[in-house]
Formats: C-alpha cells, structure tokens, sequence
C-alpha cells in the first residue's frame, strides 16, 4: 500500500488515461469579479425590495413588544412571572438560551472548521452564517441573564469579588457557562468583523463621498488590499479558525456539562457533550437553511449560492440529524442496560409521561424529517428543504424543552411532581427574540456585505496565479481527479504489474 | 491659488490578471526593490513568495498571549478556589480565598480539572484578542488616510483590479527609470501617485 502511494504520481502520468471527475464550480455562470462585488454590494447600495420591508417592521414590532415589555415587566413585578416553580426551576428560559446558542453554532462551524478543512464552498454562506452566529448568541443571552431573577446583580457572574469579597465558584458548571458563552460572543465577534473588513473597503471604494462613505471608511480601517496586509490577515483568520475550532466544540459541551455534571436521572450522562455538540450544528444548519434560501431569492444571489452549497447543507444536516437519532437511542440503551431505576423510569416518563407529545415532536422532527435529504430530489427541491430546515428547528426547540422541563418535572419524589406550562410573559419573550434575531438579521442584509466578496472571488478559477500556465497546459487545473481514483489508479497499476 | 506642495508617493501599475501580477512581482523582486506592494481585491495565494516576503510572525504573539490567558485562568481559579498560592506574600490579603468543598470537589491543587474550563475559555479570549491587536500593529492600521487614495484608479483594487505600487522611498527608486520597469514587466495605466505634503 505504501509503496502503491509513493509511486502514484509517476504511474498516473505513464497509465491509461482515467475518467476525470469534474469538480462542481461554486460560482455559476462565469461571473466576473466586478460582477460579484456588483451583485453583492448592490444589497447594500440599493432599495430594499418590498418584501424586506414587509418582514422587518412586523419583526422589530414583535422584538420591541416581545422582549421589550416582557423584560420591563418582568423586571419590575419579579421572575414570578414566570411559569416555573420550586421543582422546575429551569423551563422555557433555559431551553430557550439552549436552543439560541445552538443555533450560533453553525456559523462558527462554517467558517472554521471547513475553513480548515478546505471546504471551499463555505465562501458564499460563512459570513451570513457568522452574523447568524452573533444574532442568535445576543438572543441566548437574554434568557439567563434575567433567569438570575435580580438582573441588576447579573455583574456577580464576571470574575470579580462582591460586596462581601466572595468570590464566583469556579467549580460550577454554571460559571463555566458564562465563561464559555461570553468567550464566544467575543471570538465569534471578532472573526466575523476580520472578515468582513475588505469588503467594507469594498463598499467604502464604491461609496460617493459623504457620511457613508466616511462609515464604512472608519470600519474598514483604511484597508488597501495590499500583499504585505493579506499576508498577515490570512495568518489571522487561519488563527481565529484554529482557535474557534475547539471553541465552538467546548461551547455546547459546557452547556451540556449543566446538565451533566449533576446526579439528575436523564441528564447525568457521558454522551451529552458531544450529543449537544451535533445537535446544535444539526439545529444551526437548518437556521442557515431558512434565512439564507429565501435572502438567496430575495436578492437573486443563485450564482453565488448555489444548488450545490443547499445540498452539501442539506447532507450535513442528514449527517448530524442521524448522529443525532442515534444519541436518542443510545441514551434509551443506556438506561435499559444499566440497571438504574431512576435512569429507567425517567426515560419511560419522557417517553409516555405528560409531555409525550414533545418527545414525538422531538423524535419526528429531528430524527425523520431529515431522512428525506437521502433522496438527491429532496435536496433539489427548495420547498422540501425550507420544510424540512422548519421541521428541524421546531425539533431542537423540542429536544431542549423534552430535556429540561420533561426532566424536572419528574424528579425523584413523586410529591414534587407538577406539570410546567408556561406564562404568557415567558411565551411572549421567545417569539420576541424570534423578532429579535429576525430584525438583526434583515438591518445586517441591509447595511453588511451578506456574502464574502473577496472570499467568493477567490474561488473563482482565474484567481490561481497559476491558471494561465494551466490554460497552456493541456492537463488543466479545471479538471480535478478524486484522491481516490488515484488510489484505485494505483492500485490496479501494481496488481497489473503482478 | 493654490499653494499646495507635492510629494511623489510612487508609481501604481495595473496588471490584468492574478498570473500576470505573480510573474510581474517575481521581477520586482529580482529587481532588488524593496518598498513596494502588489495591491489584489482577494489574497492571493503564493504571492508572498513570489515578493520575497517571510511568513507572518503573528502566531508567535497569539502563542504567548494564549499562554498568558491559560494562566489567568488557572490563577484566578486557583487562588480563589484553594490554597496553594499561600507560600506568596500578601497574596491571602489581596484575595480572599474559599477553600470549601463544593459539589464533592476538593481545595486543593487536586481539583484542577474542575478549572480546565475556565483555563480553555481564557486561553481561547487571550489569543483571540492578540490576534485582533497583533494584527492591526502588524498591518499598521487602523489607517484612515494613505497616499494611494489619492490615485484615480486605486478604488478598483477592492474590486478587480491588480496593481503594484512601487514607493518612491525604495533606494532603487527614479522617475524615469522605475516607469520603464514597470512597463518592461508588463505594467498598464501606469500612474505617478502623488500625496499632499
């Protein structure tokens, strides 16, 4: 075998010549590069179309009566306001913060992990994702930040001594938390403003002068595109990918451990980490799916996102609603073969207690609607994939409220039992942020470049400073054979030899 | 009338393709200039060898701020959290340490792995801000105003457009003689930018 690779470019060149399997290009229609930064900023420079109009006023109306009221009455009357009670002190706040900070996570995943990876279709999404991330990370903020009950005592959280120099535990998962989650808000801030500053040049290049162009000329920084600037601001974008890469791992794992590091049956288990993990990149792509399919039609980016990058979105929401699934199933596994009877009547309560219909909503949304993407059609069609993306959201929403609520519901003496519903001012808070999160997202179309300008030109063809030489060449760049098929090349080389 | 002086900054040549500035800027740099820049709408990959530039030194900062943040971390659990920071002078009166028993965990050095989080975190926040603040000190901006804005076509190089700006400040610079190179390696709209002294 080793022998085989080391040999594999020599014999390629000598052998018959193979079926070379064209790779997809990400940027149809053989745009240019004024084209894509015409076409992009244009979203910017323009009239908004009706439609945006039509979604924001409603979304900024229900974000300032949402969350702005529910807060304001809340902080006056009391948590009380709330649903919750002795026993379930945790409900839909902290499903809520669950699920928002699981949405954030694909962003993160987007542009760092398949940065490293070299996935090069993540240009045309990241940075939408990214603003996602932030967005969604600002709404999850909320939820515990008042949770605490006196909001105004919310500074006891930061590392600092109070009153009575007592100090945070540094022990509790729940400062963990904090840590975690406001480490990054920070990061994901950061990565997503780096990269957005050459297209702010971009826009500010474009700009006639005045007010706006003095904007995004101080945001921009002055920057010149020059080698000298590019060369460490790849080195820093490398870094930030390489630093969020574990970030965002840690981030729903501290989540988790919430739950975990307690002794509550059904929630003090080992495969929480990495089951949040996946569930929150599950539950993010589909967030990504739902905002950027209809911005897509909206502003006619079909070139830039294209039926590819939906579908690569779509097999890895396949992916990780499988792995997802699979969790589900482990856990009712567990608890069967450990014996615990604890472990074991809390799953059979989750499953046929009061709150079964959340565990079926949970169970079809999240582990069936997803098996769909098998079918190439599915994943062709945009109404399937919006329904589905829907499907998957309302399912994580569901896979947080089955976890906390069907969990504390049902604790260990059945004198506490009680079923949570939850008040007006709770539901009222959640659609606010959904608001909230909406109106953020649509200001962000309107004033920020929505698609990596500088990124999407680079994988353009022509870009390589190589691809003259390749158009010389009569085995050009455009064609790229799979790793595999050299293997198999290979392979059938040495065999034919013996 | 106007009473303004001029100063030349240098010359900015347009190139029409990303090939074209890569074997362009590898004669620049054969050439022996040394204050200049190719100025490119994306990063062009291979560009820095092709200037004769070393690699970024911006992971050597990120990987002591990262250090920095790692032991933040663990001293800020650790002094609150035990007492293994009591051989330092002082330290017990600036921080007043709990080393109480919670949730099972011991306080002392043995419940470390309850501080890994807030380490990891911290190490996370500290190299995330050096490489914002290395960065900006590394490509010296913030900078609001630069000479090449001044230059009629310079706003295409965040679009599509590849120039090399060649300073008039390089030892190797002359008026006449550096426009000739320029147009030798294959330079078009060949611009003498001048700043406002």
């Amino acid at each position: 075998m080793a022998s085989a690779t080391e040999h594999a470019p020599s014999t390629t060149r000598q052998g018959p010549k193979l079926p070379v399997l064209k790779r997809e290009k990400l940027i149809l229609s053989g745009r240019s590069y004024h084209w894509i930064s015409d076409r992009i900023v244009s979203v910017v420079e323009n009239r908004q179309p009706l439609l945006w109009w039509l979604l924001f006023l409603p979304s900024a109306l229900i974000a300032m009566v949402g969350v702005g009221l529910s807060l304001t009455y809340l902080v006056s009357t009391g948590v009380g306001v709330w649903g919750m009670s002795n026993r379930t002190f945790w409900g839909w706040d902290i499903t809520n913060f669950v699920f928002w900070i699981g949405i954030g996570h694909a962003g993160t995943l987007i542009s760092a992990v398949l940065f490293l990876t070299r996935q090069n279709w993540r240009t045309s999404i990241n940075r939408a994702a990214e603003a996602m991330t932030i967005f969604a990370v600002m709404c999850a903020g909320i939820f515990p930040a008042f949770h605490v009950g006196r909001v105004w005592m919310a500074w006891f959280l930061a590392p600092i001594p109070n009153a009575n120099s007592i100090w945070q535990n540094f022990k509790s998962p729940l400062l963990w938390d904090v840590f975690a989650v406001s480490t990054y808000f920070t990061i994901s801030l950061i990565f997503w403003y780096l990269g957005m500053v050459p297209d702010l040049a971009t826009i500010r290049d474009r700009c006639k002068p005045g007010l706006r162009k003095m904007l995004y000329g101080i945001f921009s920084l002055g920057w010149r595109g020059g080698n000298r600037q590019w060369s460490h601001y790849e080195m820093a974008y490398l870094l930030l990918a390489a630093l969020s890469t574990p970030l965002v791992l840690s981030v729903h794992s501290v989540v988790s451990f919430d739950f975990a590091t307690s002794v509550v049956p059904g929630w003090h288990t080992t495969i929480f980490p990495p089951y949040f993990v996946a569930g929150a990149i599950f539950g993010g792509f589909a967030m990504v799916l739902t905002i950027m399919v209809p911005a897509r039609q909206l502003y006619g980016l079909q070139d830039l996102i294209t039926m590819k990058h939906i579908d690569n979105m779509a097999k890895i929401i396949l992916l990780t609603g499988t792995i997802v699934g699979y969790a589900y199933l482990m856990e009712l596994f567990v608890a069967y073969y450990s014996g615990a009877l604890y472990e074991m009547e809390a799953f059979r309560i989750r499953i046929t207690g009061p709150y079964w219909w959340a565990y079926l909503a949970m169970m079809s949304c999240n582990v069936l609607s997803p098996q769909f993407f098998w079918f190439k059609w599915c994943r062709e069609n945009l109404w399937v994939v919006m329904a589905v993306s829907m499907c998957v959201n309302v399912g994580m929403w569901f896979e947080r409220f089955v976890i906390i609520v069907g969990t504390l519901g049902r604790m260990f003496l059945p004198g506490d039992w009680k079923t949570y519903s939850p008040s007006f001012v709770e539901i009222s808070l959640f659609i606010g942020t959904i608001g909230m999160f909406l109106s953020l997202f649509l200001l962000f179309l309107r004033f920020l470049p929505c698609i990596n300008i500088a990124e999407v030109k680079w994988t353009l063809l022509e870009s390589d400073p190589h691809f003259d030489d390749y158009n010389d060449h009569p085995d050009h760049g455009t064609e790229v054979v799979a790793a595999y098929q050299h293997e198999l090349h290979s392979k059938g080389a040495v065999e034919a030899k013996a | 009338m106007s009473t303004t002086r001029k100063r030349v900054y240098g010359y900015l040549a347009e190139f029409g393709s990303a090939s074209a500035l890569y074997k362009a800027a590898e004669k620049v740099r054969d050439a022996g200039y040394r204050k200049w820049d190719c100025h490119t709408p994306y990063p062009v990959h291979g560009l820095d060898g092709a200037m004769g530039m070393k690699r970024s030194i911006l992971p050597w900062f990120v990987f002591f701020g990262g250090m920095l943040g790692t032991f933040t971390g663990f001293f800020l659990a650790s002094a609150t959290q035990t007492e293994i920071w009591g051989w330092l002078p002082g330290l017990n009166h600036a921080i007043e340490s709990y080393p109480t028993v919670v949730q099972g965990k011991p306080a002392n050095i043995f419940t470390v792995p309850a501080f890994f989080p807030i380490m990891f975190e911290l190490t996370i926040l500290f190299s995330g801000f050096t490489t914002l603040f290395g960065l900006l000190a590394l490509m010296k901006l913030p900078r609001l105003n630069h000479p090449l804005f001044a230059s009629h076509q310079f706003h295409r190089a965040t679009d599509d457009a590849f120039f090399i700006a060649l300073e008039a400040r390089d030892p190797k610079f002359s008026p006449e003689g550096t426009r000739q190179f320029l147009e030798e390696i294959g330079g078009k709209s060949i611009e003498l930018v001048e700043e406002e002294d």
